[in-house]
């Protein structure tokens, strides 16, 4: 006996197939963000090789927690305190390492583990109370913003704490996270008059880019291990299924709550790194840092293509929204637009964003 | 119930504080054959076939696999004892490919260098070849489960349950939100695989359905069974009695 199902869906032309992926969006808003700034901006020096380096470097900032906050919303699940971890973060370094005298690595580790542990526990508490994890995190962007603060204020009777440059100038892990790749290439080309070089000052002759930072390489590795894990492994299996339907993926036997947990710690991860870079490249700590970066993280993600509702989304996405953050911010600057139109851009881009995933998330599940 | 049973359930009890949602529900489930649990809801469907599948685990009573008592702690045990629960709305997982679905927490992984990757090839030949076997033609395994009909998703958890290895599969209301059409081809699925000689257990309160594929009829209500009956013993207006009427049925017992 043969079954023949008639009824197959229409065959999707390759247009509707690319409707599906769900960084079209995203991949559509660069081309078009670069387009506009290239017409609008080529005079300004925005793509210049110091240009591009001052939207790559708050670009590749964004990346960092993005990747994080977009393995997590494909999880299902939201950590609104990124923000405060981030100031959270640096102050523990700033604290250990200034006011305890830890060796700065150190100090560095001690923020990641705490951190992360911090992260395990609002996913702990998540998965097990069935909260909303909006709601949980919520209750840690309060709660780790007036740790950072008091901690601040018990240890040094101010919000913000210097002197980590002068304490981890010979430390083997700060460079990993303040230092430059790739230096000598950069003055070789200066040698080669291929870049420019400073003309006057303490920096007369160096070049105007004297290497790549490690925040960008940093941004690029989480790209491409985020990438990786989510659509080559079996964890990253796991990981859309705990987002699209996690009381399936329970009863299949995918260890829902380990995921969901992994992810917050990972959330965690990505802003102790984008902290520890803050701290090392700006030399201090300040109570008040990161404010806002979970939404603007949030935002990155949402513009890549992932579905709030979770099991849906893209890591590569998530990094062009964070790339048209970091461009169109830094952009309307070059252009000398008033700053604060960014946020009236950046409110539009999401709306659109959001109906534009609606949309697809329609076609893909077949629902009317 | 002889010597082919696969699984039989003794005297379950079980209560969730104190509601008695079983009192005393006896079943035996047999190699290569449909039996079909009816009953209306309410009944206890429900809490037996998650005590089947070790969702539950009942107050008292004796589950016997394979003529040894078990007891199931958690649907990962049931699922290793060759019992698959295909449930009603919770097969699949809709915006996820075809591929993903059917190999979820069983991914086929190889080696690159020190990393462990998942074997997309392999997944996709052989979930490929597995859904022609079972009559959907896909036209590519990284279409997602969304576009696929009811049916047709009803139709990839049930081979994904067979292909896994699955002796016993229990179908929750399998045809209930599906039309005409595509409760046809469920049926058909469903006989494919119980000549195999996989035991089906079909929980419906659509009657007809039932009558369509069943070896075996058990109606459950308020708890209890109201007793057992092999295919054409029984015709469609004393099941359907059975299911509606045992209400007026136990008041006059009570009597």
């Amino acid at each position: 006996m043969s079954i023949n199902i008639k009824n197959i869906p229409p065959i999707r032309s390759y247009f509707k197939n690319a409707m599906l992926r769900p960084d079209l969006g995203a991949i559509v808003g660069v081309i078009l963000v670069f387009l506009f700034f290239f017409l609008v901006a080529h005079d300004t020096g925005m793509f210049s090789l110091e240009g591009s380096m001052n939207w790559g470097i708050v670009s590749s900032q964004f990346i960092i927690i993005a990747v994080g906050a977009c393995l997590l919303m494909i999880a299902g699940e939201f950590d609104l305190s990124v923000g405060s971890m981030i100031g959270f973060a640096g102050i523990v370094i700033a604290v250990t390492s200034v006011v305890w005298g830890w060796p700065v690595w150190l100090s560095i580790l001690t923020a990641f583990a705490v951190a992360m542990s911090i992260g395990a526990l609002i996913g702990y508490i998540t998965v097990k109370t069935n909260l909303p994890s909006f709601i949980v995190s919520l209750a840690f962007l309060y709660i780790l913003r007036g740790l950072t603060i008091f901690i601040a204020i018990i240890s040094t009777k101010k919000t913000i704490i210097g002197g980590v440059t002068e304490v981890a100038q010979n430390d083997w892990l700060a460079p990993i996270f303040g230092g430059e790749i790739f230096s000598g290439l950069f003055v070789w080309l200066a040698e080669q008059g291929l870049i420019q070089t400073f003309v006057a000052g303490t920096k007369a002759g160096q070049p105007v880019v004297s290497g790549i930072p490690a925040l960008m390489v940093w941004a690029l590795g989480l790209i491409i291990f985020g990438h990786f894990v989510l659509t080559k492994t079996r964890f990253g299996n796991w990981i859309y299924a705990s987002g699209g339907d996690a009381q399936a993926a329970r009863h299949i036997g995918v260890p829902v709550n380990k995921v969901k947990i992994l992810m917050f710690v990972f959330t965690a991860f990505c802003a102790t790194v984008f902290a520890t870079t803050q701290v090392i490249e700006f030399g201090s700590a300040s109570a008040d840092r990161g404010i806002l970066k979970e939404f603007e993280a949030i935002i990155s993600v949402v513009i890549g293509g992932a579905l709030l509702t979770g099991g849906y989304g893209s890591v590569i996405g998530a990094a062009l929204g964070a790339i048209i953050f970091g461009v169109v911010q830094q952009g309307l600057f070059f252009i000398g637009v008033e700053s604060s139109l960014f946020r009236v851009f950046l409110g539009v881009l999401l709306l659109l964003a959001v109906i534009l995933n609606t949309h697809v998330r329609k076609l893909i599940t077949g629902a009317k | 119930m002889g010597t082919s049973s696969l699984m039989e359930l003794t005297d379950i009890h079980k209560s969730f504080g104190n509601v008695n949602a079983l009192k005393g529900v006896s079943i035996s489930i047999n190699k290569g054959e449909c039996h079909c649990l009816l009953g209306d809801n309410g009944a206890g469907k429900s809490t037996l076939i998650k005590i089947m599948s070790g969702v539950h685990q009942p107050t008292t009573g004796q589950i016997n696999i394979n003529g040894e008592t078990t007891v199931m702690n958690g649907p990962r045990e049931a699922i290793d004892s060759g019992i698959a629960t295909v449930y009603q709305d919770l097969a699949l997982i809709p915006l996820m490919s075809v591929s993903r679905n059917f190999w979820l927490g069983r991914e086929l992984t190889k080696k690159i260098g020190p990393i462990t990757v998942m074997d997309f090839e392999k997944c996709n030949s052989i979930l490929m070849s597995e859904m022609e076997k079972i009559g959907i033609q896909l036209r590519d395994p990284s279409q997602s489960i969304g576009t696929l009909s009811g049916g047709e998703r009803q139709t990839v958890a049930i081979a994904r349950a067979v292909f896994f290895g699955a002796e016993i599969l229990i179908l929750d209301e399998p045809t209930s939100a599906l039309g005409v059409y595509q409760t046809s081809n469920v049926l058909k699925t469903v006989e494919k695989v119980r000549e195999k000689g996989v035991a089906v257990v079909f929980i419906s309160h659509n009657v007809s359905h039932a009558l369509a594929v069943g070896d075996k009829f058990t109606v459950l209500s308020r708890g209890e069974t109201l007793g057992t009956a092999l295919a054409g013993e029984i015709n469609y207006e004393e099941l359907q009695f059975m299911m509606s009427g045992n209400k007026e049925l136990s008041e006059l017992k009570n009597r």
